[in-house]
């Protein structure tokens, strides 16, 4: 298991890659990259503000679960904190199983309580303002799936 | 007893700072509240819809209503918004 929180950027393929590398017994490998979205084409930057120690923790926790739950051979998450351009790479999920079921559904399982459980929180940068983030009722949602 | 008290995101920017250093004899994160609301305008302001806020204590999440019995670090926050 890898948790990384950093503010550098990040090759998601190169990860990919690394990750792979390390496998022994998967047949499957499901990678997600998070990009920063540009609603609108007014956003300058994103800046992304976490809670050092929080962070890892809560994500280390979340990604032994996954391990458990779905049989995963390896897990890694990388995420991002700092001020960020449309299209980079905020995040990335890769989770490697011996089916693809268990890979897809446990990169998805992360997703989900990485958007809600992960001490995060994005605010959006534009020329006229700078807004928070506000976290969707959605997203609270689907953690009700698993 | 003593605690270190944390705030995020827009918390942080209307409390006007990331941490205060407080003693208090709060028993709960309820009463706590209570305590940090009297302070200022600013944090009565902040602390005036529960339900938009989090709490978690020594980096764990949890509720309103939980204890503070050996806790030494207190955060608020908004609903987070990761990945």
């Amino acid at each position: 298991m890898a948790v990384r929180v950093q503010a550098a950027a990040f090759d998601a393929g190169a990860e990919a890659n690394g990750f792979a590398a390390g496998l022994a017994q998967a047949g499957a490998l499901v990678t997600f990259t998070g990009l920063v979205r540009d609603n609108g084409g007014t956003l300058q930057a994103m800046e992304i503000e976490h809670y050092p120690g929080m962070t890892e923790r809560a994500i280390a926790a979340m990604v032994a679960e996954a391990i458990t739950r779905f049989s995963l051979e390896d897990a890694l998450v990388i995420h991002r904190f700092g001020r960020l351009l449309a299209q980079e790479p905020i995040m990335m999920v890769a989770t490697a199983a011996r089916h693809r079921g268990d890979a897809f559904a446990a990169a998805e399982f992360l997703m989900d309580y990485l958007k809600s459980r992960a001490p995060f929180w994005k605010k959006e940068i534009s020329a006229e303002s700078a807004d928070w983030v506000v976290a969707r009722a959605s997203d609270e949602d689907a953690l009700a799936r698993w | 007893m003593r605690l270190t008290v944390l705030y995020f995101a827009w918390l942080r920017e209307r409390i006007g700072a990331p941490r205060e250093d407080i003693e208090t004899e709060a028993a709960t994160v309820s009463d706590l509240v209570s305590d940090l609301s009297a302070r200022s305008e600013g944090h009565a302001l902040a602390f005036a819809d529960l339900t938009s806020l989090r709490v978690a204590l020594d980096q764990e999440l949890t509720d309103f209503a939980a204890s503070l019995e050996g806790v030494r670090e207190v955060a608020f926050f908004p609903p987070m918004t990761g990945g």
